[in-house]
């Protein structure tokens, strides 16, 4: 992407040259690409394009999975995130991710949202508190549970879930937020809120969403890429890609002549 | 018609095996129960045996059973469980991890009186903890890993994936993650397994017998470095060891009844666990 698409905006994040295979076979081909901080950038393409599997690496999530191999770089503020000497944990402080399926776990609404609070540890009960009640305030689900933190958070509905998903990735203030389709599995009102919290969210956090769903893509993100068989085909401004694409695939893609 | 008859057949045939298997257990129970019931008593319970074992309690089996049994436990619990996670979260597939699960498989079937010699070779003579509730513990410990490993690595597998990518997403590690959000949920079925290895050993007579049970004892043990009696070995003397058998014949039913009671405990608590577990999972 040439730096006129980005209309000067700071890069957060960028990819370059990215190959990724499972064992010999490539999931990802030569992926160059910018991510424009305190935006959404929307991530589309048929099953099977690489799009989630671009998502993983960013946070490199795809180190637990076994015979994977990565090439080329991915630049978190200009530091290479797969350089040898960096620990992936520390990535994934600042690289925050919510999955396609809200996974909240078996604790109570408070200890989901200060789970990763506890694991660096060194903060005051009050600061855990605090920062618990400003996390769920921040994935709008605080009037909804605030007299309730003690509850399971497995009795909360599925859109309920995946916000506090929202907030325990908010809880340990990362810089970057990958949603994997955080909302494929939730109903329109559900959805909705969803939307809506990813536009406030926009406004602290760099925010790059995978979605299958195109006019989801169009309403919540800034800017578009297009994955296709592994390959990045197109990345603009989204108004551009779904009224003007500049790549012929784009267009049938978005247009629904296939995916 | 005829389809009709061979379903029938058919079905008698399945539910008269059931109920066969359940006819063998409830005589055995109810045979030894009630030939040993009129013996157990206070005094039977909490006493040693007298007049060359044909007065008196059992408390001292009873005390050596449950000795070794914690010596199994701790031995076994954490070796078991620590293997299980070795080789569900951190073993990569492979000709090596393969070869650990034929080997923890095969295990289970080697039969008891051989881990008895090994634990005789072993424990007593190489490490030199001579005949004693140690190396009996040990040995049964070797005995109950296979089933502790395997109830281990099946209750980590309940533990969905997501817990522990949810954990590591946020920058745990991946033992900070396996530590506090796979093994609480996955504890409670590990214990189911260990509970049920452990009425496995605590029955068992061949590998306690050249490693640390006594046919008697004036005393009861003083260390875990003493031999000791349990109740198993105690059980076989006195059916057919004994030098008058006809007059013991009470009371081995009534040691019978107390080990089969206390092996009926483990189990029930063993289904227990696993019932509030389940529960508490749903929830």
């Amino acid at each position: 992407m040439n730096s006129s698409v980005m209309n000067g905006k700071k890069i957060k994040m960028s990819t370059r040259e990215l190959n990724f295979f499972y064992g010999k076979t490539p999931a990802l081909k030569n992926i160059s690409m910018e991510i424009p901080e305190k935006c959404v950038t929307a991530l589309i393409g048929p099953s099977g394009c690489g799009k989630t599997t671009f998502l993983r690496c960013l946070n490199r999530m795809n180190d637990t999975i076994e015979g994977i191999r990565v090439q080329g770089e991915i630049l978190l503020d200009d530091e290479n995130i797969y350089h040898p000497e960096v620990d992936p944990v520390q990535v994934r402080k600042r690289v925050g991710m919510v999955f396609q399926k809200s996974n909240p776990f078996p604790k109570t609404i408070f200890e989901n949202v200060a789970y990763g609070l506890r694991i660096s540890g060194g903060y005051t009960k009050a600061q855990i508190t605090d920062r618990v009640e400003k996390s769920l305030m921040g994935a709008a689900l605080w009037d909804e549970v605030s007299d309730r933190l003690q509850e399971s958070a497995m009795a909360l509905s599925g859109g309920q879930q995946q916000r506090l998903c929202i907030a325990r990735a908010l809880a340990v203030e990362p810089e970057v937020i990958l949603m994997d389709e955080p909302a494929s599995a939730l109903d329109p009102i559900a959805t909705q809120k969803i939307e809506e919290l990813i536009q406030i969210l926009k406004k602290n956090y760099t925010i790059i969403i995978v979605t299958h769903n195109m006019q989801q893509a169009a309403r919540v993100s800034d800017y578009t890429g297009f994955f296709y068989l592994g390959e990045l085909i197109e990345v603009d401004r989204t108004d551009k890609i779904f009224t003007n694409p500049g790549k012929k695939r784009t267009e049938d893609y978005v247009t629904g002549r296939f995916g | 018609m005829k389809k009709k008859w061979a379903e029938r057949i058919g079905f008698f045939l399945l539910s008269s095996a059931a109920v066969l298997v359940l006819f063998f257990l409830g005589i055995i129970i109810w045979d030894i129960f009630s030939k040993g019931v009129g013996v157990i008593s206070w005094q039977f319970l909490t006493q040693a045996p007298r007049e060359g074992m044909t007065e008196g309690g059992i408390f001292p089996a009873i005390l050596g059973t449950f000795l070794v049994s914690l010596i199994t436990v701790l031995f076994a619990v954490p070796l078991g469980m620590f293997a299980a996670i070795y080789l569900n979260e951190y073993a990569l597939p492979g000709r090596t991890t393969r070869l650990i699960r034929l080997a923890i498989r095969n295990l289970s079937g080697v039969p008891s009186i051989v881990y008895g010699l090994f634990g005789v070779v072993l424990f007593v003579q190489m490490m030199k903890l001579g005949t004693s509730v140690l190396s009996a513990g040990l040995t049964l410990g070797l005995l109950t890993l296979p089933w502790t490993i395997t109830a281990s690595e099946e209750a980590l597998k309940t533990v969905p994936k997501s817990y522990r990518e949810g954990a590591l997403a946020l920058g745990a590690t991946k033992w900070y993650a396996i530590r506090t959000n796979v093994l609480p949920y996955a504890i409670p079925g590990m214990l189911t397994g260990v509970i049920l290895g452990l009425a496995r050993a605590a029955g068992e007579t061949a590998p306690i017998l050249f490693t640390g049970a006594a046919f008697f004892l004036p005393h009861l043990p003083k260390s875990i470095f003493d031999q000791f009696m349990a109740l198993p070995y105690h059980l076989y003397i006195l059916a057919t060891q004994h030098h008058d058998i006809a007059k013991v014949r009470p009371i081995a039913y009534g040691t019978a009844l107390v080990l089969l009671c206390l092996i009926l405990l483990l189990s029930t608590s063993a289904i227990y666990f696993r019932y509030r577990y389940r529960q508490r999972m749903r929830s």
